[in-house]
């Protein structure tokens, strides 16, 4: 685990909020409330602040994802391929509900508003990579590959 | 002033588009087709014509695209999966085409291209994005050169001459934003919208994946334009590929002086330019929303005046501008201002990047001159839709912007002409829609996007989006009455009124033009319960009739296992299971499932 002072030590000023929540992202998974507190110290900022910017943009997360994550891709053009059902079969695959993560701690499902792969529709990311033209036996086969990785 | 000879070696640049050689694209829709292993198994065949990577050239619906030139000889394939790597290689070793895999010897030869005008995109596909020498070879940087042989008020008329309109959405002529913020004393900052929040909208990312390079020209003459030494892009996180290319490329233009102190030996040119990630608000399109999240807040937007010109990013004279826009002013710079305003319309000058998803056939990113029609869009460019379906309409412009019904398709592609129908050029975002999509469902999805994306500010947009996206749930479902219907509308042209910022205005759109052109659509949700496209999935029923034999194919295609029956016994549905996506419907040979 790194030192939450290593990683936000470059960052000093109000301005450098977003970024530095970012980057503690980036190194923890998620942002714990003692790292936030911790950031609140280092650039001069109230929890209330951080806290108020953390909830307002959907890429900061407040819990931990899985080892692996899966984006189910809901952009238009997704939409218009149905995306709602692959959304609903990862969920049945998955036995958990999108924002959850498995109870091993391997998987976690996530929606997100487009991924701007629309001429690949219907898409997904998986761990920072785009999968497309996805159908119900492909998403099958990428989470079965996810299980056996480990 | 520097000659570009003396910043990079051309000539490298001249050899490496000119020789012999294999290119692969390598975009992020690319690689989600399979490219980095067709590149990966083309390294392992040692082959004496070397390999290049290059950025998108706009064919999605072709992808993995491999390029050769053997012997003078230049052949563009498609759908090169790794699989047909060993095919195309023995093409290759014994110097002739590859039949099966072959799109033409040019662009212009491919059917998809004939219609379009490529200014913005002539390097995407074509040069290795972070290549300096290739891009200078290829014409880039002739339109700095030619910026900084004027003052920067000469610049700025140029870009006004050239008849350049914003191409974020709003259309506002740019030489006039500039001239704007000439009028402002202080140290100005530019930044460059590169939030490409809109579903359906990726022109951008090509851009950025695939020319880095002009986009970085743009802003320097930009900066020039506006007296800047302080710029900023703002971007997607979402965008790791382009985010990562950006960064390269800032890293080589600094080593090259093209960024930095003194550019290109001019005393006193001096730019700095940094990525700013988002964190994933659709809101921060908005300009003044953009300003609060680069200083660390709430992408909140405020009232204007003061407009960002006046009073941005740290009370600093602001100027912000799209990616297309900016990288359109190196084209313009470079091509001369008299030339580029001969494309398009009276009104609208130039070329637009359009990105062509949905139920069309061939999908991907296409740039044409203003003014073409949406018929020559879809049909000639994209083919048509998909097989074995109709036409209904093209959704332009996002959640800003509404449909275009067959009726309309020979609208042609301006500002003035969308926005009479009830849509918008927005940022270029066009989904085309056929027969199976409900007008309604698509009202109700743009406005869960909407709704969900309401920075909560203003009353009107939060509890207004809010309470429309009631309503079109519940005539979705078939419980909407006429009174919903009236009060939609009403609705509808009150958040367009109230709201403060232009989501909140332009949320209702998608309603508005549906409800214009399909109003029968949302009568027979409300009258009949029924949904015509057999789109909404709670007006749907699936039932087994006695038409079945019992193979199991639907239970094995069900994803959600709602099928039951023993082998040649007829099945039956647990409709409490089914979540009536229809794979059961698709996958019977029997016709033994009823859809109603």
């Amino acid at each position: 685990m790194p030192d939450i002072n290593n990683v936000i030590a470059k960052y000093s000023s109000a301005s450098d909020l977003i970024p530095a929540l970012q980057e503690i992202q980036e190194a923890f998974g998620y942002l714990s409330e003692e790292n936030m507190e911790a950031l609140s110290h280092k650039i001069k900022v109230p929890l209330a602040q951080i806290s108020g910017v953390a909830t307002f943009y959907s890429m900061f997360r407040l819990k931990p994802l899985g080892k692996h994550n899966i984006a189910i891709c809901r952009g238009t053009a997704c939409h218009v391929h149905d995306s709602e059902t692959l959304l609903k079969s990862a969920e049945k695959k998955l036995n958990i509900k999108a924002g959850e993560i498995t109870s091993d701690g391997m998987i976690s499902l996530t929606s997100v508003n487009c991924i701007g792969a629309c001429a690949k529709a219907p898409a997904i990311m998986v761990d920072g990579k785009v999968y497309g033209n996805l159908d119900d036996k492909k998403l099958t086969k990428i989470i079965e590959d996810l299980r056996k990785q480990g | 002033m520097k000659h570009l000879e003396e910043v990079a070696d051309i000539q490298k640049g001249h050899e490496a588009l000119n020789q012999d050689r294999i290119t692969v694209g390598l975009a992020t829709c690319g690689i989600s087709a399979g490219a980095d292993k067709t590149l990966e198994k083309l390294h392992e065949k040692g082959l004496l014509i070397p390999i290049e990577t290059v950025g998108c050239a706009g064919m999605c619906h072709a992808e993995p695209i491999v390029t050769v030139r053997q012997n003078g000889v230049f052949s563009i394939y498609g759908h090169v999966t790794e699989d047909k790597v060993d095919m195309l290689v023995a093409a290759i070793n014994e110097n002739r085409v590859c039949q099966e895999l072959f799109l033409g010897h040019a662009l212009e030869e491919i059917d998809y291209y004939k219609k379009q005008k490529r200014l913005l995109m002539s390097n995407c596909g074509r040069i290795n994005p972070l290549s300096i020498e290739q891009y200078i070879s290829a014409g880039g940087y002739a339109g700095l050169i030619n910026t900084l042989k004027k003052k920067p008020e000469e610049v700025t008329t140029e870009v006004l001459a050239s008849g350049l309109r914003g191409r974020g959405g709003a259309g506002f002529p740019t030489g006039k934003k500039w001239q704007l913020i000439r009028q402002q004393p202080g140290k100005r900052m530019l930044v460059c919208n590169g939030d490409e929040g809109d579903p359906g909208a990726f022109m951008n990312r090509v851009t950025m994946e695939s020319d880095p390079f002009r986009l970085i020209e743009g802003m320097t003459i930009a900066a020039y334009a506006i007296e800047s030494e302080e710029a900023i892009i703002y971007t997607r996180a979402e965008y790791p590929l382009a985010i990562k290319t950006l960064q390269e490329a800032l890293k080589i233009a600094e080593e090259k002086n093209l960024l930095g102190k003194d550019i290109l030996g001019v005393k006193g040119f001096n730019l700095k330019i940094r990525i700013m990630k988002g964190a994933g608000a659709f809101v921060c399109g908005e300009e003044t929303a953009l300003i609060r999240s680069v200083m660390g807040f709430r992408g909140q937007p405020r009232f204007k005046p003061p407009f960002p010109a006046q009073s941005g990013i740290y009370g600093r004279p602001t100027n912000i501008n799209n990616v297309s826009t900016l990288s359109l002013v190196a084209v313009i710079m470079s091509m001369g201002a008299s030339e580029f305003a001969k494309i398009g319309t009276e009104k609208s000058k130039g070329t637009a990047m359009i990105c062509l998803a949905g139920k069309v056939k061939r999908t991907g990113v296409v740039e044409v001159p203003i003014g073409i029609s949406i018929r020559e869009l879809v049909f000639d460019i994209g083919g048509g839709v998909v097989e074995g379906t109709k036409f209904k309409a093209v959704q332009a412009g996002g959640p800003a912007g509404g449909c275009i019904s067959e009726q309309y398709l020979d609208t042609p592609l301006d500002y003035e002409s969308l926005q009479a129908l009830g849509a918008i050029m927005g940022s270029g975002g066009m989904i085309v829609l056929n027969d199976q999509a409900c007008m309604v469902d698509v009202a109700k999805y743009f406005m869960t996007f909407t709704s969900g994306e309401s920075c909560g500010k203003c009353t009107p947009c939060r509890e207004g989006t809010t309470r429309m996206l009631e309503i079109l749930d519940k005539i979705t479902k078939g419980l909407g009455t006429n009174e919903d219907l009236d009060m939609l509308k009403i609705l509808c042209n009150y958040v367009k009124e109230n709201s403060l910022c232009g989501l909140g205005q332009a949320a209702p759109n998608p309603v508005l033009s549906t409800l214009k052109q399909f109003e029968h659509e949302y009568r027979v949700h409300i009258d009949k319960k029924e949904c015509p496209s057999h789109a909404c999935k709670n007006l749907l029923t699936y039932t087994i009739t006695d038409k079945c034999i019992g193979c199991g194919n639907c239970t094995r295609h069900c994803p959600v296992n709602a099928i039951s029956g023993k082998l040649k016994e007829k099945h039956v549905i647990d409709h409490d299971k089914c979540v009536r996506c229809g794979a059961c419907f698709e996958a019977c040979a029997f016709d033994a499932i009823e859809r109603k």
